[in-house]
């Protein structure tokens, strides 16, 4: 049946509109990042100004400790990664396939952790972390998001592998293979799509945070780009040039992580394996 | 290759269901052994108890002269068919049969021998380069079979292989592993719930009900001397027609007394008093008694199926259906009353209680 001709125009304006409501702000800071000095308000309505220039960019560089920030942001970054799917991937598989005591209360627990803010649980981590003497270093920081990203990731692996039938890992035990191996050649590369959500997740994590790192991290040259970002933004003259110049650096990196990874986020990657 | 033996097993799974009660049993070297019984009756919980992936509460299990209670299942040199195929689903077809060989650092150009010939011997080689989600149902039970194949393994084990095929193809592979087990003379234990199966590929059948072997005997002795009530009704389609009566008087009279037959030669064996008689479709003659068949009752046919070859006529005696199997396409028609006569040597006798054993 053809949709009547008032609707389609209705559907298309509609998401028109939204399309135009989240692509305006980013072309607006592309858009200030290249016009010359601080003009955060112009009459012009080119999304690249006529007198542009990269200036702000170099800036970033040669006048502000960008890179400095650039290098904590991804060390604390790629460690809550790596250590997030490390973490997730064997602790989602033990409350999958094994039945042990304490296992239902644990992913209760784990769960639970998930229902509070990470805004409340701001004060006892930063104290857990003081105490600890990590305030102002990268593992510091690491700990706090891992933290905050892995009972999310646990419970997404944990009915990620919930769908891998146990008879393939049966199937790879009687062919041979340790539990150990049989996780490793049979079950993880069937979970490839879970760990790529796992791998996100964490990553954007840490990336995007601010609050957590605006109490951990105190010395400027610990700064990770969110707060160095917002240095930028002071109470009587705000540099926006900079503040938009470095707003899309720090989206650069990820677009190119969910770019890369999003072709290993297909389905039915168990699909033939078995019939039920 | 090697035998298996089984003594005393038993599986209690956590939460305390007794799966498994007690079987022990002895399998020949080369012999094809059907476990066969109704579903949940612990087949599969005492297959997977030899494979290794169950462990076993109680006994002991041995494969050739080694006890394998506490063995890897990859130590145990068996191969194992599933019934949903647990083919990996990331590995083309010629690395799903390879995986167990790789596993157990089999030089290149062996593994690649052994696949290849396997591959010819279930007709898949035109498939190797595929994935498991690219083949037809059974195509993935070939590479199933394959896989367990080239590990040549001392034992295969087999769970409920065929039964997620369709019926045309159910009957081609059953006849191919029959061929297949011919040609490689390996010791196997397989699984099914269907007595058709057990029958046609079982060197011998060991029928479990409830976790309780009841009956291992060769396919024809156990159709033809079927230990209790249990297995007769199990072996043999249509099921066997059983009869609630009294023995007196070296004759049995069915309770009502729609029907009564003497025992001749029996009944010396067997005490008088309460007994069930048991009598396979194929066992009634039509027309009563003769020289080779002792009269038995008259009945009228309720429903009349016709297959053909066969007729096989739903018929009531004394208001209790029974199935007699006419052969040839002689006309039998609902309403008619059939004078029944049983074959000569075909009355089963069984104990009138829940255990109902067998009395002659
Ligand atoms: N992991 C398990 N935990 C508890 N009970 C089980 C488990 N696996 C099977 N059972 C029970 O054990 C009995 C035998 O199961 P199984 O051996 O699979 O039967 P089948 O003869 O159909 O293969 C069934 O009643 C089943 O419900
Ligand atoms: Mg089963």
């Amino acid at each position: 049946m053809r949709e009547p001709l008032r609707i389609t125009i209705l559907r298309h304006a509609v998401l028109l509109a939204f399309v135009a409501i989240s692509i305006y702000p980013v072309l607006n800071v592309v858009s200030i990042s290249l016009r010359p000095g601080d003009r955060l308000r112009s009459t012009d309505l080119a999304i690249i100004p006529a007198d542009w220039t990269l200036a702000s960019y170099a800036a970033l560089f040669t006048e502000q400790p960008f890179l400095r920030w650039l290098g904590n942001s991804l060390a604390v970054s790629a460690a809550v990664t790596v250590t997030g799917v490390a973490l997730a991937s064997t602790a989602g598989y033990a409350f999958s396939r094994f039945r042990f005591i304490g296992r239902r209360a644990t992913m209760l627990a784990i769960l639970t952790t998930q229902m509070f803010p990470a805004t409340m649980l701001l004060l006892p981590l930063y104290v857990l972390i003081a105490r600890l003497g990590l305030v102002d270093t990268w593992l510091g920081l690491m700990i706090f998001y891992t933290a905050t990203a892995l009972p999310f990731c646990v419970w997404q692996m944990k009915g990620f592998y919930d769908t891998i039938p146990a008879s393939l890992e049966e199937a790879a035990r009687i062919d041979g293979c340790t539990r150990g191996q049989a996780f490793w050649y049979v079950v993880l590369p069937l979970a490839t799509p879970g760990l790529v959500i796992t791998a996100l997740f964490s990553f954007m994590t840490a990336w995007s945070e601010y609050i957590v790192a605006a109490q951990v991290m105190q010395r400027e040259e610990m700064f990770t780009l969110p707060l160095g970002i917002k240095g930028f933004q002071a109470s009587l003259s705000s540099q926006w040039g900079l503040y938009a110049a470095a707003s899309i650096l720090v989206s650069l990196p990820v677009v190119a992580v969910f770019l890369s990874l999003s072709r290993f986020l297909v389905n039915g990657l168990t699909v033939g394996s078995v019939k039920e | 290759m090697a035998t298996v033996s089984i003594r005393g097993l038993h599986k209690r799974y956590p939460g305390g269901f007794h799966a498994v009660r007690g079987i022990s049993l002895d399998i020949a070297d080369g012999e094809f052994l059907v476990l066969v019984g109704p579903s949940g009756c612990g087949k599969s919980t005492s297959l997977r108890m030899v494979a290794g992936l169950e462990e076993v509460s109680e006994g002991e299990i041995r494969i050739g002269d080694r006890l394998v209670n506490d063995i890897a299942p990859g130590d145990r040199d068996i191969a194992m068919v599933f019934q949903n195929y647990a083919l990996y689903p990331h590995l083309s077809v010629r690395d799903n049969m390879a995986f167990g060989l790789r596993m157990r650092n089999t030089p290149r150009a062996e593994i690649e021998r052994r696949v290849s010939a396997a591959a010819a011997a279930l007709s898949i080689e035109s498939l190797l380069a595929r994935r498991p989600r690219e083949l037809s149902g059974g195509q993935r039970q070939r590479v199933a079979l394959g896989r367990a194949i080239v590990r040549e393994p001392a034992v295969f084990l087999f769970d409920e292989p065929l039964s997620n095929l369709d019926a045309k193809l159910r009957v081609q592979m059953r006849a191919e592993l029959a061929l297949l087990h011919r040609r490689l003379g390996t010791t196997v234990i397989y699984v099914t719930h269907d007595q058709v199966e057990a029958m046609t590929l079982g060197d011998r059948i060991v029928l479990m009900n409830h976790g309780v072997i009841q009956q291992i005997d060769a396919p024809l002795a156990i159709y033809r001397r079927p230990a209790n009530r249990f297995v007769a009704a199990f072996i043999g389609s249509p099921t066997m027609n059983f009869f609630h009566g009294t023995i007196r008087d070296g004759g049995f009279v069915a309770a009502g007394g729609a029907a009564r037959v003497p025992l001749d030669g029996v009944a010396a064996t067997v005490p008088s008093g309460d007994a069930v008689l048991g009598i396979r479709p194929e066992d009634f003659v039509v027309g009563g008694g003769d020289e080779d068949a002792a009269a038995f009752a008259t009945a009228e046919v309720t429903v009349a199926e016709q297959m053909g070859h066969e007729t096989l006529a739903h018929v009531s005696i004394g208001g209790a259906t029974s199935i007699v199997r006419v052969p040839g396409n002689r006309g039998v028609a609902p309403g008619d009353r059939l004078p029944l006569g049983v074959r000569a040597g075909a009355m089963h006798l069984f104990a009138a209680d829940d255990e109902g054993r067998r009395l002659a």
